[in-house]
């Protein structure tokens, strides 16, 4: 009988582990297929980790003064893409190099984030919440045992962020639409030879990646902490970006990627919570180890032939 | 040479300060604008600004204390980028040289200061130097983007730091999270009695001077340079052009981490967590603003200085969150990126016209305009 209630807590436990691992995978993971736009595009999406902050507090800001989740996921998407939409304009349209670029606009993210959360909601001293997104059963599904509980039993934001992949893969792969992206990305002269818009193309999928990489950032405010803390995307951003390489460009591989940095949170958090006599500072560092030796192991990948690289009409 | 040339040529050395004039300037407006934009008063906000920077002989003084972390990491992410590398690294490179110094300024007794110091500061340069080798090796070597290595490597360095002011280094008493004071022989002399400007400060003019030799006049530097101007070219030439790369990564580390022993040894006596306020991250806008030029990062940084301690006077005068800074910073970064390819793009189409060359050629030039501006 011991024996029994021992396997049940471990049953449990991993459950709960599982099920916490789709909450830390999906904003990576929303970042990640967001970017995998950009990149197949030929524009590093080094920007990322500002699209997401720039989504945490817009999508903060959108659903605290209209009381609405939808309207801030609304708003969080809007904040990501006006940020791309700069980025693009420096990367594409003035073709500077895009590691600067990407990384300016991380900082006037961060600054800017920082600076109107002081003036809108730190005069008061105390922080500000807003009732976040909860966790929707699906009918039918989330009645199968263990399973259910874990993927079916989830926020919006996680079933989105999963859906997103199979949705990306078939527009990448398997669409008119895919095929320009990835042709601008390979060789964006021949694809302005045989007609393509290439500064349409990257701009339009810079704005994407802003976009869900906005909504990655939402996760974290309007899902996750319910509100918005400065800096609160801790690096996620370059995670999206590592995950990208490491999945070798693909939907399927970024998910995967985005799997074990989401797994490998989860347990962190797990651990931290358990009170092992570890200092909880190298629990913390386990995601940016795990982001070095992912980018180690991915070692040369191939990567779109015209990734960062600007294009002029001759 | 005609009149009208020489007089040209005598400007040249002025036209390179257009770009990063009009940038600073620029950003400015807008700094000024979001500043209206938030419902604070421009006018007082930059008042105060002003005054806490420049106001009195004080004010002054504390600008060029406050100036020395972006001189070091300045220059250390100028360097980087003369091998066409990114050094984003300069954060952690920064907390790796002050946790060196904060540990021996306290292990290393007995020793008079003339000897302590260079110890302290080579062993910062080092532990810097290190921490920025090894995104440098990797890029080398495998290829991995020394962007993200590099935020990774600060992100794990701020968790050591805030491991260890807690755990092995923390001050005797167990109370505050910060280390131990470091030892009188270790800290860098005040240089004017009644300020708290230090030494540091002079052998910060002292590294960009060097590091200008180092860069123009020597062989090493060359180097460098031939690699960031043309791998390819510079592969064919016989320059071992990974080495290269790692070397001007871990020199680039090294400058960053003495920045953080002379900021520890010279300022704080100690480290404690947020030791940095990102030096690290806007060292890119100071290189970049300064056109990685080693003598320039003396100005830029000084800027950035009156900035910082403008900022905080700012925010007690004017109660102007003192991140609008940090949007400035970034903002310098994007106006310098932009009046580069417009300036490029003009100097181009006078230059056309000066030849003569027709019309419909002039204007498929323009449109190349903005292209080369890649990473240089």
């Amino acid at each position: 009988m011991p024996a029994m209630t021992e396997s049940l807590l471990t049953m449990t436990a991993i459950t709960q582990l599982l099920t916490s691992t789709m909450r830390t995978t999906a904003p990576v993971l929303l970042a990640a297929v967001g970017g995998l736009y950009s990149d197949r595009s030929g524009v590093l999406s080094i920007g990322l980790e500002g699209y997401m902050l720039g989504g945490a507090f817009g999508g903060f800001v959108g659903a605290y003064y209209s009381g609405n989740l939808w309207i801030g996921l609304l708003a969080a998407m809007i904040a990501g893409a006006l940020l791309a939409l700069l980025y693009a304009y420096f990367a594409v349209t003035l073709g500077v190099s895009q590691a600067v670029a990407g990384t300016g606009l991380v900082m006037l993210a961060a600054g800017g984030t920082g600076f109107l959360n002081r003036v809108l909601f730190r005069s008061s001293g105390d922080f500000v919440r807003i009732t976040p997104f909860q966790p929707v059963a699906i009918p039918g599904l989330s009645q199968i045992p263990v399973v259910g509980q874990i993927f079916f039993n989830q926020n919006v934001l996680v079933y989105l962020a999963f859906l997103l992949v199979p949705v990306t893969w078939f527009l990448l792969y398997r669409t008119a639409l895919g095929l320009e992206i990835r042709s601008v990305g390979e060789h964006a002269k021949a694809a302005d030879t045989v007609g393509l818009n290439v500064t349409l193309t990257r701009y339009g999928c810079v704005l994407v990646s802003g976009a869900l990489a906005g909504l990655g950032g939402a996760y974290l405010s309007l899902a996750h902490a319910n509100t918005f803390i400065e800096m609160m995307t801790a690096e996620r951003g370059y995670m999206a970006f590592a995950i990208i390489i490491f999945g070798k460009y693909n939907p399927l591989g970024a998910l995967g990627a985005s799997l074990l940095f989401g797994f490998a949170d989860a347990v962190q958090l797990k651990l931290q919570i358990a009170g092992l006599p570890i200092p909880y500072e190298f629990l913390l560092m386990l995601p940016y180890v795990l982001t070095l030796v992912a980018m180690v192991a991915a070692g040369r990948t191939v990567s779109p032939a015209s990734l960062g690289t600007p294009y002029k009409k001759q | 040479m005609k009149a009208g040339e020489r007089l040209r040529a005598a400007l040249r050395p002025a036209r390179q300060l257009v770009v990063p004039l009009l940038a600073v300037f620029s950003a400015f407006v807008v700094g000024v604008l979001v500043v209206a934009l938030a419902g604070f008063n421009p006018a007082k906000t930059f008042a105060a600004l002003l005054d806490g920077a420049f106001g009195s002989w004080y004010n002054f003084t504390e600008t060029l204390v406050k100036s020395g972390p972006f001189l070091f990491t300045g220059l250390g992410v100028a360097i980087a980028f003369r091998s066409r590398s990114f050094n984003i690294g300069a954060e952690g490179q920064f907390y790796m040289g002050a946790l060196a110094v904060s540990w021996l300024g306290v292990a290393i007794k007995g020793v008079p200061s003339i000897i302590l110091i260079p110890i302290l500061l080579g062993a910062a340069f080092v532990a810097g130097g290190a921490y920025g080798a090894v995104p440098g090796y990797l890029k080398a070597r495998i290829g991995a983007s020394e962007i993200v290595t590099t935020v990774m490597l600060n992100s794990i360095a701020v968790q050591i730091v805030s491991w260890i002011i807690k755990g092995p280094l923390q001050e005797p008493r167990h109370f505050y999270p910060e280390t131990a004071e470091i030892l009188s022989a270790a800290k860098l002399p005040v240089l004017v009695h009644g300020t708290r400007l230090h030494l540091g400060l002079l052998i910060g003019v002292l590294v960009a001077v060097a590091a200008h030799v180092f860069i123009y006049k020597t062989v090493f530097g060359y180097q460098i340079r031939a690699v960031g101007s043309g791998p390819l070219a510079s592969e064919y030439s016989g320059i071992d052009v990974k080495r290269n790369i790692i070397l001007a990564m871990a020199i680039s580390g090294g400058l960053a981490g003495l920045g953080g022993a002379v900021e520890l040894m010279g300022v704080t006596w100690k480290l404690y967590q947020n030791f940095s306020p990102g030096y690290g991250y806007s060292a890119i806008a100071v290189a970049l603003l300064a056109k990685r030029n080693p003598l320039a990062v003396i100005l830029t940084a000084l800027l950035f200085g009156a900035l910082a301690t403008g900022a905080n006077s700012m925010q007690r005068a004017a109660e102007v969150p003192a991140m609008l800074a940090s949007v400035m910073q970034a903002l310098v970064i994007f106006f310098v990126l932009a009046y580069a390819v417009y300036e490029e793009g003009f100097a181009r189409r006078r230059s056309n016209r000066k030849r003569g060359v027709d019309r419909a050629k002039a204007g498929a030039a323009d449109t190349v305009g903005g292209a080369g501006a890649s990473n240089d």
